[in-house]
């Protein structure tokens, strides 16, 4: 896949920063000790990312990690010490102002932590600020911007102020004023961490759904980390401006680059992190049969039957003969180890696992199940 | 009397310079001055014909109208009976000769003092030219104006105008910068991320936000521009300011009370109003409040 966004070892001091003091830090020096002498704070050190496009990208890390820094360089509000930030192949550094202006009018919309939005405008004029400052004429503008609080279910309360609505309903007016504009590209600033807990698992879903209408590169900056996992393809893990590791959820819980990754993944819950394809194993028997029902086995052994295709057809019990699949427990990928237990748990025998298009990916057994469970903790 | 004082104190070195200064400017901008004159002196007489075009009645009920409209009931019905109490009181004239004067003053300050309120805002070093002026004008005696004022101008509407629209201009000034540069940075990144020029990003998203605070200013520099207006009848100003200095130059009571009573009347009447296009009805004295807090804080 293409990348969408690139970042070549980027840094960003605070304080009076200068190129030899990046040097000192990229040769060893305790960004602590130059705090102390220097009153220059690192806030993002040589990190190098790709997003690629369609992908949701969670850049998580504890308050002080760098993150927000790190997003606020992809549109240009701050701008590297040193390293390179480059949008749909286009270095921001080479770009003038009103490229960087119009880079941001078309590429990329960003929703932020404490929604920011304006109080002398109505939620309509609100959702259409992007496509104004874009030049839009009215007309056109407010039936985008209608169009867009349709979307997260706020065309009733286009006329009221920002402040008449909840924190949700005011988040979801920031998702609107940025996906008016239609952009390849949304960035997110902790978008979800003021809310309450159950409206921020409204708001994840809306961005899923959103997602599966119409994919868009999304950089998405949490420090949850059950956020991450939820909504994340892959997560970038930050800590002192430093990239730990960048994977999806589930290698970074199987192979932690290093301790500081395992500590992050400590407290998780593997169980619903963890898919049924990243525990499935072949079946221990399996029959390719076309057509017709398969004769009885003498074996002994419970038998998988496909056809060539490896669609999944049913399965052969010992000393019950045939059963299709239309009356067995299956599993489908992209269910979580948790959701599984309940089905593996009450099975007879291990419970095949099929793609979406019935394709018999291996099979999970109890055994399996309570192995990778304990491999997590 | 004169030389009494003037033997006692003789301007010293920075006097003289002064002096010195205002003598360069009569003896080779006296055409510019010319100018100034007569323009101002037109606006003040345009203001002034406006105002006196309705008769008493018509002018009143037209302003309880817009107390109606922008403040309440109760309001308007002071509208009424205060300028019932001037009429009464036979200082019509006066009072309209006052406000076309304040309108007048106040108008050139909010010409200059708004678009140098912005570039203050928007320039550091503009404001740091700009700040010790407005405290020195603050600071300065209102009277100290009037000498130059006169000198360049001579006696009359103008230099009163003048030397007031001086004296009310740093609110305006001091309160449209304050109320741009303290729009919260969440919404100036909000606007920078959309994409907004430094242009588009005053307007759209520094102006609107600041406007409650920038009209606290504007009232201010109204009220300001009253009170200045009746010290300026010192120097022929003319209206209620005269009504009041007669009635201490006669040793009158009754006069002088007459005319500080019309002044107040007039002085409730102007501030209640703009005040009310300061934001959201209702809650203008709140809000003045806090941007006053505001601006000791910040000055």
């Amino acid at each position: 896949m293409q990348s969408e966004i690139s970042i070549k070892s980027v840094w960003k001091l605070f304080g009076r920063s200068s190129a030899e003091l990046v040097e000192q830090l990229r040769s060893g020096a305790d960004p602590e000790e130059l705090h102390a002498s220097r009153g220059v704070r690192a806030a993002v050190q040589d990190v190098s990312l790709e997003v690629r496009a369609g992908e949701i990208f969670v850049v998580m890390g504890l308050s002080g990690s760098g993150k927000s820094t790190l997003l606020r360089m992809l549109n240009g509000l701050i701008s590297p010490c040193e390293g390179e930030v480059t949008v749909k192949g286009c270095s921001l550094n080479s770009m003038t102002a009103q490229q960087l202006a119009e880079l941001r009018r078309h590429q990329m919309a960003m929703v932020f932590q404490s929604f920011a939005l304006f109080p002398h405008r109505s939620v309509l004029e609100n959702a259409a600020f992007g496509l104004e400052v874009a030049g839009m004429p009215r007309k056109a503008r407010i039936d985008r911007a209608m169009q867009a609080l349709e979307r997260v279910g706020l065309a009733a309360e286009a006329r009221k102020r920002p402040r008449e609505l909840s924190g949700g309903m005011q988040q979801r007016v920031g998702l609107a004023r940025a996906l008016a504009l239609d952009p390849p590209i949304l960035l997110m600033d902790e978008a979800f961490s003021a809310l309450d807990p159950l409206i921020r698992k409204d708001m994840q879903d809306l961005l899923l759904d959103l997602q599966a209408e119409h994919r868009r590169t999304v950089v998405f900056i949490s420090h949850d980390l059950d956020e991450a996992i939820r909504i994340g393809d892959r997560i970038a893990l930050m800590q002192d401006g430093r990239l730990l590791q960048c994977d999806t959820a589930q290698r970074l819980l199987h192979h932690p680059a290093n301790d500081e990754v395992k500590r992050f993944f400590r407290d998780v819950d593997v169980a619903s992190v963890l898919t049924v394809e990243a525990i499935v194993q072949p079946p221990p028997h399996l029959s390719v049969c076309d057509v017709g029902e398969p004769l009885p086995d003498e074996g002994g052994v419970t038998m998988y039957v496909t056809d060539r295709l490896q669609h999944f057809r049913g399965l052969i019990r010992p000393g019950l003969g045939w059963v299709d699949m239309a009356a067995i427990k299956t599993l489908s990928t992209g269910t979580s180890v948790k959701a599984a237990i309940d089905v593996v748990a009450t099975s007879a025998e291990p419970v095949p696992v099929l793609d979406d298009d019935k394709r018999l990916l291996g099979v999970i057994s109890t055994r399996q199940l309570l192995l990778a469970m304990e491999a997590g903790d | 009397m004169t030389l009494i004082l003037a033997a006692a104190h003789q301007a010293g070195w920075l006097g003289q310079a002064i002096d010195l200064s205002v003598e360069w400017l009569l003896a080779n901008a006296q055409g510019l001055f010319d100018l100034i004159k007569v323009s101002v002196l037109a606006l003040v007489s345009v203001t002034e014909m406006v105002l006196e075009w309705p008769p008493a009645w018509l002018f009143a009920l037209i302003t309880a109208a817009l107390g109606f409209w922008r403040v309440n009931g109760g309001f308007a019905l002071f509208v009424l009976l205060g300028f019932n109490l001037v009429l009464a009181m036979a200082l019509w004239s006066e009072m309209i000769a006052t406000l076309s004067l304040v309108l007048t003053a106040s108008s050139l300050a909010l010409l200059i003092g708004l678009p140098l309120g912005i570039l203050s805002a928007r320039s550091r070093l503009v404001w740091r030219l700009v700040r010790p002026c407005l405290d020195l004008m603050q600071t300065m005696p209102a009277f100290v104006y009037l000498i130059p004022a006169v000198m360049l101008f001579s006696t009359g509407a103008v230099p009163s105008i003048l030397a007031t629209l001086i004296f009310a201009m740093p609110p305006v000034v001091r309160l449209t910068h304050l109320g741009i540069v303290q729009v919260p940075d969440d919404l100036i990144e909000a606007g920078r991320s959309f994409g907004c020029s430094d242009r588009q990003l005053l307007w759209k998203v520094q102006m609107p936000n600041a406007v409650p605070t920038v009209m606290t200013g504007v009232n201010q520099t109204i009220m300001l521009s009253l009170s200045m207006v009746v010290i300026a009848s010192m120097i022929g100003g003319g209206g209620l300011g005269d009504v009041v200095l007669r009635g201490i130059q006669q040793l009158d009571v009754g006069m002088g009370f007459e005319g500080g009573i019309a002044v107040v009347i007039l002085a409730v009447i102007l501030d209640r109003l703009s005040q009310s296009f300061a934001g959201r009805r209702g809650s203008s004295l709140q809000q003045r409040l806090r941007a006053w807090i505001a601006l000791w804080r910040s000055s």
